[in-house]
């Protein structure tokens, strides 16, 4: 009953509106009236009477507006013509609104997206069940994780007790033949509890069984959901169907499902069980069930902890049992690294994702402190407004009630700017982002981190606004009154100068950041690769099929058939039009090639049979080096005499001969690579040290090999040709020459040098764009600052102005009077953001490169950049103040 | 109006309206008279919540209003209790009697 009342009069009052206002204004007057009749009974005037009414009743006008402000109608009445003022303010101050919109933006959108983009990899767990409990264990190579060998699983298989289950894995390419061009398909070769060991059985089809990972074991395959759609179209009959693969005919037996995410290797579509040969392991270290090449994962117990694995572990990797016999490559007697499996696949990427989220972390509170200043400076011009309105019979709800609105419309402009930008910055980020980040499938626009961003921004929006209206309905009108017609300078301008201070400093923090990162980047640029990059096309050629098989009936004939593959694709290569050079090698520098596949061991003849170097083996055609433009340093290089029946003959790196032979003559000594019981290689030349992994990282020491020499025949070779023109234009016509030769073997990476080097410090430019980027921003936003409150003081500061210029001083004076203001500002920002940057810089310290965190020319650059800057932005106001004209300002009082 | 006037107790308005209405209906401006003079000019009522409270009560369902002439030939609205009103008036006089003699009991004991 009282429910419908409520709503239709409510309906009835908002749709007559007029006649509702006029029904209180009738029943007021008659009040009014009354009221002035009972005095008069009393024997007053009429105009007494009037008087005394009024004194009695107080003013009409808030009485009204207190009756008509009853029930809900008149609420959201209200709330509209709120909203509809708080517009008309926003748009007659479109700097304030677009700055501060601007801001909101910024703020909201860019922090949502790094958060976004972070979240999965750093924090989210991985989607499988108890992933807390998967770790990884690495060997330790120089510090760093390494590949283990299938001889060290098979032990800390057997003896551990903290694992439920361990699996292994390791990359797997084989090449797809039967249709039009042969493909390389992304694989893996598990052992067969791999997807127990992660917690994800097949959507349809079978798992891998134990028993199928055995040496000769049968040739099963499982597919992941996109290989099915993509090449079978999901044909529900796949189970069972046979693919070639490498020419051997594999059934499949089973299909992931779509969800399935491979953390450990995302491009992977297909895998294989491995199968070694247990029974190599105790009888010789010389074979592949010995080489360092495999990941090792493993799912612990229920109720282990991970401290008590890693101990566990350990305690096996120190104490070798006689059962277990481990080679020297294999001795463990540097320990192992075990790291969960998050942890893990974040571990290279996470000081740059730590760095660019607290970037952003910073350009929030820029924003923040930003908005704040705005707000502070906005409500300091509007101190009078409000008397005025107080004064006019305005409640102090009423006016608390404005503020509010504003602040909000203020906040939703820029929320939803702001979710434009997170939405745009999410897609940027994952285009931008370097080869390699895990889980980029994962990224998308984090809803909770917007929803954070989104409320920190309004909650200090509305919080800031709501200070002066607290003020003006607390204190008398009058004063207030009177101070706005004086202007002079407002409480908050203390407030509002150690903001712009923080601002400064916050911003000096981020440039630094970005400066010594853009240092770093310039440095590695410059860093010469040891070889000419200009003109210089790759593509890697696999060879793929049974021809190339060494059976015991003809030791070394596949190895033949290989090797005359590959040189008669060379020369096909090299009958193409517009190639200068062409050479193939075994390793190609700044590519993805893992090094460690392609680094052994060297000892030099007389060298203690245990010591040695780690060499990075280059098997390559005659010409390579003259084709790359590596230098030759001294001696000859290698050529066509270096046949099979001839010599072995060896090149080494400038920086192995000087370790080895200190200056002296290396031309002619012998040493061993890789196996020792062959023939001796002589150094027959030195050539110059090039930079394989990175331009970052020193990996100098190498050997150079004739393929026709080495003691076996790579499988696969990456093609090095030098062109005449825009290389990338050949690189059809050079696959199409490759394929006349055998077009069943599969041409993949086909790449320029430049696009390689591009990419080798993707990591670095990624956190150098968006710091870069950053810091942009907040210089943006300090100046900002620095000009709203110069701005602001020099209106405040008019008549003192005015009296000054009244008195005698010059232009320049009072022009040099706001300038040092502005500066003395900015001076203190900077030396309090110096403390911060030093810090800042120390936690960049794993992304520079060549230069210290304490670089102090990006200091000083930055430095002058930001003084530059908020100079720039002092000089309009101070302008402006110089422009004052004492009479005019005089007179206005 | 004296010095010792007071404004209404919280929460004790309704029931005045309610209990002024209870005998005849009347606008606004004779409510606020009557509570006056009732109460001998301890109660000062103001306009601004008499009028809300009355819009209050009538969207509640206890008062209804019509626009009248006055005997002094003024047009006002006039208000008049509903039955849905003298039960409420019936139920806060209870209500209210009880918690009086109980705050009374209190304080003679005090005393």
């Amino acid at each position: 009953m009282s429910l419908w009342r409520q709503l239709t009069y409510g309906i009835r009052g908002l749709l007559h509106r007029n006649k509702a206002d006029d029904d209180t204004a009738d029943e007021l007057r008659q009040y009014f009236e009354e009221t002035v009749a009972a005095w008069q009974a009393r024997g007053l005037t009429a105009e007494d009477a009037k008087r005394a009414a009024r004194l009695e009743l107080g003013n009409m006008t808030v009485v009204r507006e207190q009756v008509r402000s009853y029930g809900w109608e008149n609420a959201l009445r209200t709330f509209a013509s709120d909203l509809s003022y708080a517009a008309r303010q926003l748009r007659s101050h479109p700097g304030f609104t677009i700055v501060s919109v601007l801001t909101l933006a910024l703020g909201i959108g860019a922090s949502t997206a790094i958060f976004s983009a972070v979240d999965p990899i750093l924090f989210e767990p991985l989607p499988y069940p108890h992933a807390n409990r998967i770790l990884m264990v690495w060997s330790t190579f120089e510090g760093a994780r390494s590949e283990i060998a299938f001889g060290t699983y098979r032990e800390l298989a057997e003896r551990n007790r903290s694992f439920d289950a361990m699996a292994i894995f390791e990359p797997w390419q084989p090449a797809m033949t039967g249709g039009a061009r042969p493909e390389r398909l992304e694989g893996q070769s598990v052992s067969a509890g791999f997807f127990r060991m992660i917690g994800v059985a097949p959507a349809i089809g079978r798992d891998f069984r134990t028993g199928e990972d055995v040496f000769n074991g049968p040739r099963v395959v499982i597919l992941s959901d996109s290989l099915w759609q993509r090449l079978f179209h999901r044909d529900p009959a796949i189970l069972g169907r046979a693919v070639k693969l490498d020419g051997d005919t594999y059934t499949v037996v089973g299909v992931m499902p779509h969800s399935f995410e491979n953390a450990l290797s995302p491009s992977t579509e297909i895998w294989t069980p491995v199968q070694y040969d247990t029974r190599k392991i105790t009888s010789a270290f010389n074979t592949w069930e010995w080489g360092n090449h495999l990941h090792l994962a493993g799912r612990l117990k229920p109720g282990v902890s991970r401290a008590h694995a890693i101990e566990e572990i350990s305690q096996i990797a120190s104490t070798p049992w006689p059962d277990f016999p481990r080679p020297r490559w294999a001795s463990l007697q540097h320990g192992l690294i075990v790291d969960s499996l998050q942890d893990d696949i974040a571990h290279t990427i996470r000081p740059a994702l730590l760095a660019v989220l607290g970037a952003v972390l910073l350009v929030l509170t820029i924003a923040c402190v930003n908005v704040i200043n705005l707000l502070l400076a906005r409500s300091a011009q509007r101190r009078g407004e409000f008397a005025v309105r107080a004064a006019l019979g305005a409640s102090k709800q009423r006016i608390v009630r404005q503020i509010i609105t504003e602040s909000l419309l203020l906040a939703l402009l820029g929320g939803a700017l702001g979710l434009g930008v997170a939405v745009a910055g999410v897609r940027a980020l994952v285009a931008l982002s370097p080869p390699g980040l895990p889980r980029v499938d994962a990224i998308v626009v984090d809803s909770m981190a917007f929803a954070f961003a989104f409320a920190v921004t309004t909650l200090i929006g509305v919080v800031t606004g709501l200070i002066p209206a607290l003020h003006v309905s607390r204190e008398e009108v009058r004063p207030r009154l009177e101070q706005s017609s004086r202007r002079t300078a407002g409480g908050h301008a203390f407030t509002r100068r150690a903001l712009v201070v923080t601002e400064v400093a916050l911003a000096l923090v981020l440039l630094v950041g970005a400066g010594l990162l853009l240092h770093s980047m310039r440095r590695l640029l410059a860093v010469d690769p040891g070889f000419n990059p200009e003109h210089l096309l790759t593509m890697q050629v696999q060879t793929s099929g049974h021809q190339f098989d060494d059976l015991p009936s003809a030791p070394g004939a596949g190895d033949g058939v290989r090797r005359r593959f590959f040189r008669q694709a060379l020369d096909a290569v090299r009958q193409v039009p517009g190639v200068r050079q062409a050479a193939f090698t075994s390793l190609l520098p700044l590519s993805s090639d893992p090094s460690w596949v392609s680094t052994y061991g060297a000892q030099f003849e007389g060298d203690d049979p245990n010591g040695g170097y780690d060499v990075s083996r280059y098997a390559v055609s005659p010409d390579y080096c003259q084709t790359m433009g590596i230098p030759l340093l001294s001696g000859r290089l290698l050529d066509e005499r270096d046949t099979a029946a001839a010599p072995q003959a060896a090149l080494i790196s400038q920086s192995l001969a000087r370790a080895e032979f200190h200056g002296k003559n290396p031309i002619g000594k012998r040493l061993h690579v890789g196996p020792t019981d062959r023939p001796w290689y002589t150094v027959v030349g030195v050539v110059g040290d090039v930079k394989q992994d990175s331009l970052a990282v020193d990996q100098p020491n190498a050997v150079y090999l004739s393929t026709e020499q080495t003691w076996f025949a790579d499988d696969t070779l990456s093609f090095v040709i030098r062109t005449h023109g825009d290389p990338a234009v050949l690189a059809p016509t050079i696959k199409n020459a490759i394929w006349s030769v055998d077009k069943d073997q599969p041409i993949v990476r086909v790449a320029t040098m430049d696009a390689l080097l591009a990419v080798t410090d993707a990591q670095r430019s990624f956190v150098l764009i968006l710091f870069e980027a950053f810091g942009l921003a907040a210089l943006a936003l300090a100046a900002v600052g620095i000009y709203g409150v110069l701005a602001g003081s020099v209106v405040e500061r008019t008549r003192e102005i005015g009296v000054r210029a009244a008195l005698g001083a010059s232009r320049s004076n009072i022009l040099a009077m706001i300038l040092r203001d502005g500066m003395r500002l900015t001076a203190l920002g900077v030396l309090i953001g110096l403390g911060g940057a030093f810090v800042a810089g120390h936690a960049l310290i794993s992304l520079l490169y060549g230069i210290s965190s304490l670089d102090w020319t990006t200091y000083f650059g930055v430095v002058a950049l930001l003084t530059a800057v908020a100079g720039g932005a002092c000089w309009l106001p101070a302008w402006r103040a110089a422009r004052v004209d004492p009479s005019i300002t005089l007179r206005a009082e | 109006m004296s010095d010792s006037s007071t404004d209404v107790i919280q929460g004790t308005l309704d029931m005045l309206i309610l209990k002024t209405l209870s005998l005849q209906p009347l606008h606004g401006f004779g409510i606020a008279r009557r509570v006056e003079q009732i109460s001998r000019g301890v109660f000062k009522v103001n306009p601004g919540s008499l009028l809300t409270a009355l819009q209050r009560l009538e969207r509640a369902g206890w008062l209804d209003s019509e626009w009248r002439q006055t005997t002094n030939a003024r047009r006002a609205k006039f208000y008049r209790l509903t039955r849905a009103g003298k039960k409420q008036l019936e139920f806060e006089t209870a209500d209210w009697t009880r918690r009086a003699s109980a705050i009374a009991r209190l304080l003679r004991q005090e005393g």
